[in-house]
């Protein structure tokens, strides 16, 4: 008897442990690529996972930081380096092509016009609409720094934060699903 | 058994592809009471496994579904 009694304060005291342990209802998301279609795709499973009852955060990163810089802002003064990667780097969503099937940006026009004729959202339009459904964006401050991409060039996107890898894991250790794209 | 439903919601979702109609369907349903029925529209094919998915994940109800020569008819009763 007193066997059972140990038994079941060791189960209670495992169930406790798992308790601790269960997830919340979030997806946690990387979004390392510059390309347009992973762009995409990122942002169609971020926006579907509210419309699922979801929380969402999208962590940006290196390339994927290229598409949150606003086209119609700039900032003088920079450093010769920073100046080319500003120049050579997509400016903002709308600038970003294809990963496959470019075909020097004829095949990503082709593609665009095909979205807008079978009324696919566009990238731009995308990011807005995650504002509005409450996804969280964070963009790594790391990757800002070496692209020298400065905070008053990006969108204009509902809090949006500065961070480093330590949020995003924060973020990601009890999120359902994790992703990287 | 879709002429005995009565929909409190029209929801015209034609012409949207991915991920459009699971995000409008997901801001509709909130402005119905607990127990109303929303009409939902849809021409995306893809919306025939969505909506189910959407609506198991999100413990909601479809009374109905009528697939039309283009069109998609659910109607979708707000459990919670």
């Amino acid at each position: 008897m007193e066997d059972l009694q140990k038994q079941i304060d060791e189960l209670k005291a495992q169930m406790s442990g798992f308790d601790a342990k269960v997830q919340s209802n979030k997806l946690s998301m990387i979004v390392f690529s510059g390309d347009l279609d992973k762009a995409l795709a990122a942002f169609i499973v971020g926006t579907g996972a509210v419309a699922m009852g979801m929380e969402v955060v999208m962590f940006f990163t290196f390339w994927g930081t290229t598409m949150l810089r606003a086209k119609d802002k700039s900032v003088k003064g920079k450093d010769p380096v920073s100046k080319m990667f500003g120049a050579m780097l997509p400016k903002g969503a709308s600038k970003l092509k294809l990963s496959n099937m470019n075909m020097g940006g004829a095949g990503t026009a082709m593609m665009k016009s095909l979205m807008k004729k079978k009324n696919v959202a566009s990238l731009d339009e995308m990011i807005e609409m995650a504002g509005e459904l409450g996804v969280n964006i964070y963009v790594c401050e790391m990757s800002m720094d070496l692209m020298g991409f400065e905070p008053k060039e990006m969108v204009d996107y509902p809090g949006l934060t500065y961070c480093g890898v330590a949020k995003f894991l924060e973020e990601a250790i009890d999120s359902k699903i994790q992703l990287f794209l | 058994m879709s002429e005995n439903i009565k929909a409190d919601k029209v929801l015209d979702l034609k012409g949207l592809p991915c991920p459009m109609p699971i995000v409008k369907i997901s801001k509709g349903i909130k402005e119905v009471e607990i127990n109303q029925v929303i009409q939902a529209i849809t021409t995306d094919p893809g919306s025939l496994t969505d909506f189910p998915a959407w609506a198991r994940t999100n413990g909601h109800e479809i009374l109905d579904t009528i697939q039309g020569d283009d069109t998609i008819t659910f109607y979708i009763k707000r459990v919670k």
